[in-house]
């Protein structure tokens, strides 16, 4: 954990909200719940080059659950990637900000959307730098809920079976999707024992505790590694915490001062 | 056509490391060559499309060109949101290689009949469709799509497809490739297994006069230079191994729908009739009882 991934999470949180409400733009409570690993995937973890988007030896992150995006883009805008002016296109018409993760943007490896791509994306890349020689690491995070598409129990089974270790799977455990939680939508759990049982090291933290997070996202293993990250969808704002509306709805200006307001004072 | 593909995917590997072959458990006797050469390039994704097509484009973009390899009914329409969003939208080299085109494996039934997969192919904005219609036109179609960087379907059909060129063509997409000089009025325009029906057909009286082309390369983007290739014949036949229904024939119609010249009235489509649905056979008696004008 470092001050700057206090801070950055921080950041990460208010441009978030502020892109959103400006926008009109859906998701808010799943950018909210990944705000936290992001900040310390990019203050502590991951080696990129906010100069250069193509840096050879840049970690790959490939975010999964896409309509997450705005998270993403604003962790982008504050190391320096994507720009003011961009950020403020976000929901525009023609924007390189598409309200699903988008490669147009600077410093984003691959366009989703529709669950369970990522994974197996993730793995070819991973595969590519073991053809290669290479040495970066490959982190993926996707949904719990994202995980009821049978295209990332493929994708695990190939990584166990190949031994594939450069990848890092992230799964941002907040137990709710579309419509109620997860649990009452098709239960995945036991998750840790389901993924170990497929071949893969597996680590069940609090996916805000910083400290938590930059220990599991560092762990290299003998085996594939992924982190079940705990969290909370639209952590950080009072009215948002655990409610399924806050996947559909954006805060007017009234309610975005409030959030900004909460996470000032956090 | 497939023995062509492997000895070619071969030569390639040979001088370039970016080539890379993941099957997806299907293969055998074909592939082997190549997974003793280069075992380091070659994976095997088991009996899950959706990863191996994912995992593609995955490796094609970080620089390889990947090749996968299947038989066509399974890597088109069981990971068809993987071609689409993973491979096409983002215009990766990935080269998705099927056998069993068409009713190649007709007695195995619909769920082995690769009839709808021009369908899907074709409306992917940046898919080079590879329909070769023989052996070497295979070979064509390799050094075509090694020399090309993008999204591919290259759609074979077994083994043992006679061989209508004396020497490897020279090819490009939507260009008619001529075969066979005949009438200067009268076309067959054939797609893949189509360019075999149509040597065939110019054995019976009817034909025995045609002009026959073959288009191994076409996409969404090769539609543009159609009507000035249509232009100078009275009628041309179109001729392949899939349904009419958004196929290659009605991909032609396409090219030309806007045209002020009544150029769609010389086209006819000779495809598979929708009634191949609901039997099976072998690929002869098929073709036989259902490429037909429908």
């Amino acid at each position: 954990m470092s001050a700057l991934s206090e801070s950055l999470a921080k950041d990460i949180r208010k441009t978030s909200l502020q892109m959103v409400s400006s926008a009109g733009a859906s998701h808010i409570g799943s950018a909210l719940s990944i705000a936290d690993i992001l900040a310390v995937l990019y203050s502590d973890v991951m080696e990129f080059d906010s100069t250069d988007q193509d840096y050879i030896d840049r970690d790959r992150l490939i975010l999964s659950k896409g309509h997450a995006c705005v998270s993403l883009y604003a962790a982008l805008h504050h190391v320096g990637m994507i720009s003011k002016e961009e950020i403020l296109t976000y929901g525009q018409d023609f924007s390189n900000l598409m309200s699903h993760i988008s490669h147009k943007a600077k410093g984003v490896e691959f366009s989703t959307g529709a669950l369970g791509h990522g994974l197996p994306f993730g793995l070819g890349k991973a595969m590519a730098a073991k053809v290669k020689g290479e040495k970066w690491q490959t982190f993926v995070i996707a949904g719990d809920g994202e995980m009821q598409e049978g295209s990332n129990w493929e994708a695990l089974m190939f990584a166990a079976h190949h031994n594939v270790k450069n990848i890092t799977l992230i799964i941002d455990a907040n137990n709710l999707q579309s419509l109620t939680s997860v649990e009452k939508t098709l239960a995945i759990e036991p998750l840790l024992q389901k993924i170990e049982a497929f071949g893969w090291d597996c680590s069940d933290i609090d996916g805000h505790d910083h400290i938590k997070i930059a220990e599991a996202l560092s762990q290299r293993t003998s085996k594939p590694h992924c982190i079940i990250a705990r969290t909370t969808k639209g952590k950080g704002i009072s009215y948002m915490e655990n409610q399924v509306a806050w996947h559909y709805k954006f805060p007017n200006p009234e309610e975005l001062k409030i959030a900004l307001k909460e996470i000032d004072n956090a | 056509m497939r023995n062509a593909f492997i000895d070619e995917l071969i030569k390639a590997a040979r001088v370039r490391e970016d080539i890379v072959l993941i099957i997806g458990d299907l293969g055998y006797s074909v592939i082997e060559p190549f997974a003793d050469e280069f075992p380091d390039r070659f994976f095997n994704a088991g009996i899950a499309e959706q990863n191996m097509m994912g995992m593609a484009a995955g490796m094609a973009s970080e620089g390889m060109h990947v090749f996968t390899y299947s038989i066509g009914n399974f890597p088109t329409w069981r990971c068809a949101e993987q071609i689409r969003n993973d491979v096409d939208y983002h215009n990766l080299s990935v080269t998705n290689v099927v056998v069993g085109g068409g009713v190649a494996y007709g007695s195995l039934g619909y769920s082995h009949h690769a009839i709808q997969d021009y369908a899907l192919m074709r409306s992917l904005p940046n898919m080079l469709i590879a329909a070769p219609g023989d052996p070497m036109e295979t070979r064509a179609c390799m050094h075509y799509l090694l020399e090309h960087a993008g999204p591919s379907y290259l759609r074979l059909g077994k083994a043992g497809e006679a061989n209508y060129h004396l020497s490897q063509p020279e090819i490009s997409p939507g260009r008619w490739l001529k075969v066979r000089k005949g009438s200067d009025k009268h076309v067959l325009l054939s797609t893949g297994f189509g360019l075999q029906i149509a040597m065939k057909l110019i054995h019976t009286d009817e034909y025995s006069d045609r002009t026959v082309y073959s288009m191994p390369l076409w996409s969404m983007e090769a539609k543009s230079i159609q009507a000035s290739q249509i232009q100078p014949y009275k009628e041309i036949i179109t001729i392949e191994d899939h349904l009419q229904d958004c196929g290659f024939g009605s991909w032609l119609l396409e090219s030309i729908v806007n045209s002020n010249d009544d150029l769609m009235q010389k086209i006819k489509l000779m495809a598979l009739g929708q009634d191949v649905c609901s039997t099976f056979a072998d690929q002869q008696s098929l073709v036989k009882a259902f490429n037909r004008f429908t």
